[in-house]
């Protein structure tokens, strides 16, 4: 692969188009052609946002004017009516706790697995690395599948356990991969030498030294740890029996997508849309998919640069 | 994500180099005794991570012989008499095959297709754009979706695409399109299922093309425009070209999940209405073996789904290395 090195990220390079004007020579062809890519872009971009700004807003509008189709850009009938609901919901609650534990507990047991076994494999003198290489690689192309691993966590006894949450997916191979990368690759061999010859041991190096100037690595390979825990939803619908360990994605699933939109067990109209109940119960729902997908797209822009950082780094040969 | 597997740097540094190995013939576990002595450390860094491969992703492997089996309760993963291929002839003659293997064919070719061809256009159409805080809006929001979980974006499928009251019914409506049901009919269930996967990974697809687009020399832009070339003939003869190794590597990625399709959303996408054209491999396993108990029948059918994958990506790979030289290994 000839990707390029992980510093040329794609926004600093100046691209055709500012090559180009920098020949000022624009023919009218290419001024329509600037016309199409700003329009297709902007297509792109109301596509992508305007169903995520649409839940933000119907969460907050008067649920029949949302139902006439009467609130299509800001919000009308401003009230907090499904908001309250969420906030008296104690399944929401209990689902954020469970969900804010595993992926705590989750991506510090990753961490601890992951980034020390990416520094040994980094290393270019460790004799076993190409065996270990495809030993953990064979594992993104070939697995057991569900039912030996559904045993295997039974005989374990880790079904219905908060263990399940975090121990089978300890490590994620795609992970290990950029962080190898990025160990072999941006830490100047030198600084290895000048520690080994003044007798550090690896151990020594790793704590040392590694971690310290692999802050950027280190934050993208947290982020996908705990993004992945969050939006877990396989382990507690195949894993989990006990109501009380269920996951925010579970609950989420119950109210969204089985209707069981308010905790009394009431129910939206009985499913039968359209009815006065279903209107507050869609209400309902869209605050339920802002409140859980806040905490992800309120980060994210902050974050961005470090997610994208591991798609690169994981994209360079080695 | 692309040549991640090769590892062609097998030079030894000088940090730690093994001497040249001595002439005389050592009595036996002498080297092994040397290289922990000097790398015992290493293995120790390793040890946590080996230790979970082993267990969670290996150990499984081994309990596939309980597709060979009769699943004893008591035996657990290793499973009881040994019948051979007995449980792959009952899902082979089974009438459910057919349209399973179909389903599970057309979800995941249509997605790999539509999936695929996206975001090559889209870090094109990126690529394009001048001035840096405009690019880097665009990454930003077309990023967003990818981040946002499976659940949540099957749940604003659903209020969306509501026969009652959904926004888009309602806009159709207006437009004088009435009585659809995307929810319901069958036929819309792959193109929903599509859609909806383009627009939540689309954006985040595109950033390894735009990494491969970032490399390529502007001299090319330059000359390409001296010698009279429009900006659809540049992107064709210069950032084309670029993207092509790219495009391979995620080629051959993409043929290994012929047959995978995911299993979250489908399942959540699922309902009696359409679920002859949404019932795939992966959900059938799921009720076959976790809800119905049935562990054999369901591990044999899984086994077959895995091994399907495994061969259309050795398969691809091979074909990939003859054609244009780029392969994972």
């Amino acid at each position: 692969m000839t990707t390029s090195t992980p510093s040329a990220t794609p926004t600093r390079s100046a691209g055709p188009a500012a090559a180009l004007r920098r020949m000022r020579h624009q023919s009218p062809g290419d001024l329509a052609f600037a016309a199409f890519v700003g329009v297709a872009l902007t297509a792109v971009v109301f596509a992508t946002l305007y169903p995520i700004w649409f839940v933000a807003i119907a969460s907050v509008s008067a649920p029949d004017l949302v139902q006439s189709g009467q609130v299509l850009l800001f919000p009308r009938g401003v009230n907090s009516f499904g908001y309250e609901q969420i906030f008296a919901d104690a399944r929401i609650w209990q689902g954020y706790r469970n969900t804010l534990t595993y992926a705590v507990v989750g991506t510090a047991i990753n961490m601890l697995v992951t980034i020390p076994a990416a520094y040994a494999l980094s290393r270019r003198e460790f004799r076993a690395r190409r065996v270990l290489i495809f030993f953990f690689a064979f594992t993104m192309f070939f697995n057991g599948g569900l039912i030996p691993n559904y045993l295997l966590y039974r005989d374990l006894g880790l079904l219905n356990t908060m263990w399940v949450f975090v121990l089978p997916t300890a490590l994620n191979v795609y992970n290990l991969i950029i962080a190898r990368a990025f160990f072999e690759h941006s830490l100047p061999e030198e600084l290895h030498e000048a520690a080994f010859i003044d007798g550090a041991s690896y151990f020594q190096v790793f704590t040392r030294m590694v971690i310290p100037l692999s802050k950027p690595i280190l934050s993208v390979i947290l982020l996908y740890y705990l993004v992945a825990h969050w939006n877990d939803f396989f382990t507690g619908l195949v894993f989990i029996r006990d109501a009380d360990l269920q996951p925010l994605q579970v609950v989420l699933r119950d109210i969204l997508l089985s209707n069981n939109v308010f905790a009394g067990g009431a129910g939206g109209a009985g499913g039968t849309g359209g009815g006065y109940g279903q209107q507050f119960a869609d209400q309902i729902k869209y605050g339920v998919i802002i409140v859980s997908t806040l905490p992800v797209v309120v980060l994210y822009p902050f974050l961005q640069k470090y997610f994208e950082k591991g798609v690169l780094i994981g994209s360079v040969k080695g | 994500m692309t040549a991640v597997l090769q590892d062609d740097d097998r030079t030894t540094t000088a940090t730690g180099a093994e001497p040249a190995p001595p002439g005389r013939p050592r009595p036996p576990g002498a080297r092994l005794r040397r290289h922990l002595g000097r790398q015992w450390q290493l293995w120790a860094l390793m040890a946590p991570a080996i230790a979970f491969t082993l267990v969670f992703a290996y150990v499984p492997m081994y309990g596939l012989q309980l597709a060979f089996r009769r699943f004893d309760f008591e035996a657990g993963l290793t499973g009881g008499e040994w019948v051979g291929l007995f449980y792959f002839e009952q899902f082979f003659s089974s009438p459910q095959f057919w349209p399973l293997l179909r389903n599970t064919a057309v979800i995941s070719v249509s997605t790999l297709v539509g999936g695929f061809i996206a975001p090559i256009v889209l870090a094109l159409l990126i690529n394009q754009v001048v001035g840096r805080r405009r690019k880097r809006f665009t990454q930003t929001a077309t990023y967003l979706p990818h981040f946002i979980s499976i659940v949540v974006v099957v749940g604003m499928l659903q209020v969306f695409l509501s026969p009652s009251n959904g926004l888009v019914t309602q806009l159709l409506e207006r437009v004088g399109i009435t009585g659809v049901n995307f929810l319901g009919d069958p036929s819309s269930f792959v193109p929903v299922y599509v859609i909806s996967e383009v627009w939540q990974h689309c954006g985040w697809n595109s950033i390894i093309y735009l990494a491969a687009l970032a490399s390529v020399d502007t001299q090319l832009y330059e000359a390409a425009r001296i010698d009279g070339a429009n900006r659809w003939q540049i992107i064709r003869n210069v950032d084309l070209p670029a993207l092509v190794p790219t495009m391979v590597v995620l080629f051959i990625l993409n043929m290994g999940g012929v047959l995978a399709t995911g299993f979250e959303k489908i399942f959540l996408m699922q309902n009696t209405l359409n679920l002859p054209v949404s019932e795939v491999i992966a959900t059938y396993v799921y009720k076959i073996g976790i809800v119905g108990n049935q562990f054999s029948y369901a591990t044999a059918i899984g086994l077959f789904n895995t091994v399907v994958n495994f061969a259309f990506l050795l398969v691809a790979n091979s074909v990939a290395k003859r054609v244009s030289s780029t392969s994972l290994w």
